[in-house]
């Protein structure tokens, strides 16, 4: 209660406090005389900004790159030792494996899931298309930690014999099958896709709304063009509707794609990164809590930075083109 | 190129107790171009829309040729569409777009490039082929969508107001175009408008339409001198036909202690009968005021250059108000406004109708 109580006074005083800065810093603007009120003006509404993203993000961020250039306790400079190291380690090579497949199955998987909703609800009644919306839009939510608890039931295992109280094994057994442990078969990375299906549970709501709503900014009598000039209903929708919405498909896969990049809470969560489930960020906490190395915690964050430089840069560059064709 | 029959075709939207288009009958034959007219909701686009598959046919049928497509997918009718706002694909380069119905029946690429490069060059879009129809004018634009409903030559064009989008100069030009370009090809066309003067001036015949039933199908002659009906009547004309309250009497038609002499088919039939009596603007002229003619105040005169139009009210003998009248002119010698003179009509050009039923009286 009293955290609870403790929470809704730091989001009053965050807001409020917010607030109050930016008004008392533009009545103070206001007090300057003629074109110095102008001139500083920007200034005054991009600064605490420009502090805040300074102390918390860009200041952490050159910290923790010099680090990764020190010994576990941060004092012995070592080089490129740590990298050299990390990268001949079979066990992080296999994480930064485990992550690249994440990162190409996880996006491709939301929007295909998310397009799949948004098309087949479109041909629901109006009623029908929200109620069903809302369902899957509820996973959104949920917390990652919240979801891998959820989904531990539905991958859950008992030794032949017992009841099987996870959902995957019940319909397993119920068709013959012996009971699987799904988190510990690797073979083919199966518990690692198994993993992957949490988050693409997760995200779909989020494409899905986005789709949606490309989907119905589509003039309608481009796709009435497209049927009368013979196409049938699926090349209708892969060369008519797709091509039409394909900014926001790139939006939404970037998105997702960024997310997937940090992912780490349904692996600590569901396997603790064992049974070769393991990815860069949860290999990060392993190195930074339990071993202490944090030098090495450090490189592995750099590492992840430097991947996703390129897809920020893109995403951006998109964003302005959509901007610019508007 | 063929033929286009509806029989009996009707269209009620979900929900709704009237039809949209009802029990439509009209024969459309080859290479004919036919144009749909009517106020807006009078049901014109939907029938269009019947033809081509974009609508459900309730009941009723509709043949192209032979064939009852009734129903048949909008993409097995071997039909083209001009859509009011062009439709275009907007990801796809102008060659793109004429050639995409041509890539769904399975030509090859060469063969779509030469067909796409003929018509490109009947419409003069030869230096556009390569841009997005975002790059493109209104106008520009408007023969895109012409040249990817022509690329294909299909049985049948439907247009639904290709037209309304463009500038008043342009479309004046554009009209003719379409016009002599549907003549040159020979393809049967069903062409909707709301704009009487579109109708007039391109149909071969013109369909009118008012609250999904057709009032009159004809040549658009027939429609301006031998209304059905006093809706078509009214509709069919600029200005609009006067259509002036009449009881019949001795000889005529008596319109506000006007008689207007009629003929004796026509007598014959205006007995006890509440009439209209319609009077196109140019079959007025100006008479002496010891004359039989309709006493008319003059409120406005338009000069046109060509022409001129008189707008008055006129009154009855007891010189109570009793119509507002349009009348043509001798532009260059026109009366003042406020004038008071008389107007009398070519008994051999006036129209009567039945006021209750609307229908037309005179032969």
């Amino acid at each position: 209660m009293l955290k609870a109580i403790n929470a809704l006074l730091a989001i009053l005083a965050g807001v409020g406090g917010g607030f109050a800065l930016y008004l008392i810093l533009n009545w103070l603007v206001e007090r300057l005389p003629g074109r110095w009120e102008d001139r500083i003006k920007p200034y005054i509404f991009i600064g605490p900004a420009i502090v805040f993203v300074t102390i918390f993000l860009v200041y952490p961020a050159l910290r923790t790159a010099y680090l990764s250039f020190f010994d576990d306790d941060g004092e012995e400079f070592v080089g490129l030792a740590n990298y050299v190291e990390l990268l001949a380690e079979s066990s992080f090579l296999n994480a930064l494996f485990n992550n690249l497949l994440w990162l190409i199955v996880v996006p491709a998987g939301v929007v295909v899931a998310g397009l799949i909703v948004a098309v087949l609800a479109d041909q629901l009644s109006t009623r029908g298309e929200n109620t069903v919306k809302s369902f899957i839009f509820l996973p959104m939510a949920i917390s990652f930690v919240g979801a891998s608890t959820i989904w531990r039931f539905v991958y859950a295992f008992e030794p032949e014999g017992r009841a099987q109280i996870g959902l995957l094994n019940a319909v397993w057994t119920f068709f013959g099958g012996d009971p699987v442990a799904w988190i510990q078969s690797d073979s083919f990375r199966l518990n690692s896709f198994l993993l992957m299906v949490i988050m693409i549970w997760l995200q779909t709501g989020f494409a899905m709304v986005l789709l949606s709503a490309a989907i119905k900014n589509v003039p309608t009598e481009t796709v009435e063009a497209a049927r009368i000039d013979g196409a049938s209903e699926v090349q209708t929708f892969f060369q008519v509707v797709v091509p039409q919405i394909w900014s926001t498909v790139i939006t939404v896969f970037v998105t997702v794609l960024i997310l997937t990049l940090k992912i780490f809470d349904i692996i600590y969560v569901m396997t603790g990164g064992r049974f070769n489930t393991d990815v860069i960020g949860n290999r990060f906490i392993t190195e930074l809590i339990n071993f202490g190395r944090d030098g090495r915690a450090s490189a592995i964050v750099v590492m992840l930075l430097i991947a996703v430089i390129p897809v920020m840069i893109y995403q951006v560059r998109q964003f302005r083109q959509m901007e610019a064709t508007r | 190129m063929s033929s286009v029959r509806f029989e009996k075709a009707s269209r009620v939207y979900p929900g709704s107790d009237t039809p949209a288009v009802d029990a439509l009958d009209l024969e459309i034959s080859d290479g004919e171009f036919m144009v749909l007219v009517g106020p807006s909701g009078c049901g014109k686009s939907t029938s269009l829309r019947m033809l081509a598959g974009l609508e459900e046919t309730t009941s009723g049928a509709i043949y192209i040729g032979d064939r009852d497509v009734s129903d048949v997918a909008p993409k097995d009718r071997d039909i083209a569409m001009v859509f009011q706002n062009y439709a275009l694909y907007p990801h796809m380069s102008v060659a793109d777009n004429m050639a995409f119905a041509l890539k769904m029946q399975g030509v090859s690429k060469d063969g779509r490039l030469a067909q796409v490069k003929d018509v490109a060059e009947l419409l003069g879009l030869q230096d556009y082929l390569d841009r997005k129809p975002k790059e493109l004018s209104g106008g520009q634009r408007q023969r895109v969508a012409m040249g990817r409903a022509i690329v294909r030559q299909p049985q049948v064009f439907c247009m639904d107001e290709p037209l309304s989008n463009l500038d008043a100069k342009l479309r004046v030009s554009t009209r003719s175009q379409i016009a002599s370009l549907q003549r040159r090809l020979g393809i049967t066309t069903v062409y909707v408008t709301h704009d009487q003067v579109e109708a007039m001036t391109m149909g071969d015949r013109v369909a009118v339409l008012k609250d999904g039933v057709l009032q009159q199908v004809d040549v658009p002659l027939s429609l301006y001198d031998k209304p059905a009906n006093l809706f078509v009547a009214g509709f069919i004309g600029s200005p609009a036909m006067n259509l002036l309250d009449g009881k019949p009497t001795e000889g005529g038609a008596d319109v506000g202690g006007y008689i207007v002499p009629l003929d004796r088919d026509t007598q014959a039939r205006t007995p006890g009968r509440a009439l209209k009596v319609g009077v196109r603007p140019e079959h007025w002229r100006i008479v002496a005021d010891d004359d039989p003619g309709l006493p008319v105040e003059v409120t406005l005169i338009e000069e046109l250059g060509a022409d001129a139009f008189l707008y008055g009210s006129a009154t009855d003998t007891e010189q109570s108000e009793l119509a507002e009248v349009v009348a043509r002119i001798d532009p260059r010698d026109p009366p003042r406004k406020g004038q008071s003179l008389r107007l009398a009509c070519d008994p051999a050009r006036v129209l009567v109708f039945d006021a209750e039923t609307g229908e037309r009286l005179t032969a």
